[in-house]
């Protein structure tokens, strides 16, 4: 199953929309969570608000996430060792206040079980490479390690 | 949560505002705080009391804080008993330091950011992200 979620704050119809024209065609079941959008998906389970619980089910049973680039779903996508596909709000869309999401997926881009979809057009490529991912296998990141270390290194130093 | 593994090796012990979060991670002996924001006075106030009794229950060597006030609150109190403090800023935070991560340049001993761009070069470092 592959679960896509645009956070419970706004609605992003340009994602859900190509997701929508996309499910026939992924051989699986797609779950969305909407928000408050206006487009009606046809193709595809759509919800605009799942309580937390039911959601961490759902993160749990899926193969692949494909979301907003929100830093708390990739967060959750990493605790679940879950491959996640990140597709960025824009500003000139009118999506968000600002492009911060794009800048949140660029500063991503590479990390393990981290995929980014920049538009509508990379969106199939990325799914397809996260769908033969195993984020669960994947190596803690560079940047992962660097933080434990500093911690590490002040609670016996007290410095960083 | 994410840093767990780092402190294993130590004496840890963990405070939060989500006693339910704290149970299903396996730590049902989490102190809880109530939470708390900057427009809730005297929320805060009651906040800041926990913290204190909290770290004068625990007299922790060193105070980590990945936020919010209530982090900050505990943090403030672990300066007070002559603790290392050390403030990672949240992750979520990719365009500007929270305002306890601001608090913190001045109040900590030491802050991090997990975003490169938003370290200062002095009192903001970056060393990484959970990410």
């Amino acid at each position: 199953m592959i679960l896509v979620t645009v956070g419970m704050q706004l609605g992003f119809d340009r994602l859900i929309e190509t997701m929508d024209q996309l499910a026939p065609s992924l051989g699986m079941e797609v779950i969305a969570q909407v928000g408050r959008g206006e487009y009606t998906p046809r193709n595809m389970e759509a919800r605009i608000s799942i309580a937390p619980a039911e959601f961490e089910q759902l993160i749990g049973r899926c193969q692949l996430i494909v979301a907003h680039a929100g830093i708390g779903t990739v967060l959750t996508a990493q605790r679940f060792g879950k491959p996640i596909v990140l597709f960025p709000r824009r500003f000139d869309h009118g999506e968000h206040r600002n492009d911060h999401q794009v800048a949140t997926a660029r500063h991503l881009d590479g990390r393990p079980g981290v995929l980014i979809a920049m538009d509508e057009t990379e969106l199939p490529a990325r799914i397809d490479e996260g769908l033969s991912t195993n984020a669960g296998d994947a190596p803690i990141s560079a940047t992962a390690a660097q933080l434990r270390q500093a911690i590490g290194s002040f609670i016996e130093t007290g410095k960083l | 949560m994410l840093l767990r593994e780092t402190l294993e090796a130590y004496d840890v012990a963990f405070a939060t505002t989500d006693a339910k979060i704290a149970a299903q991670r396996g730590l049902a002996d989490a102190d809880i705080l109530p939470d708390c924001n900057q427009n809730t006075p005297l929320k805060a106030f009651l906040c800041a009391v926990v913290a204190a009794k909290i770290i004068l229950k625990h007299r922790p060597h060193i105070v980590l804080s990945t936020g919010a006030a209530p982090g900050y609150f505990c943090l403030l109190a672990g300066r007070l008993v002559g603790a290392k403090t050390l403030w990672i800023d949240s992750v979520a935070n990719g365009e500007e330091l929270s305002m306890c991560g601001k608090l913190s340049k001045k109040t900590a001993h030491a802050c991090l950011t997990q975003w490169e761009h938003l370290a200062d070069g002095s009192a903001v470092k970056y060393k990484g992200a959970v990410l």
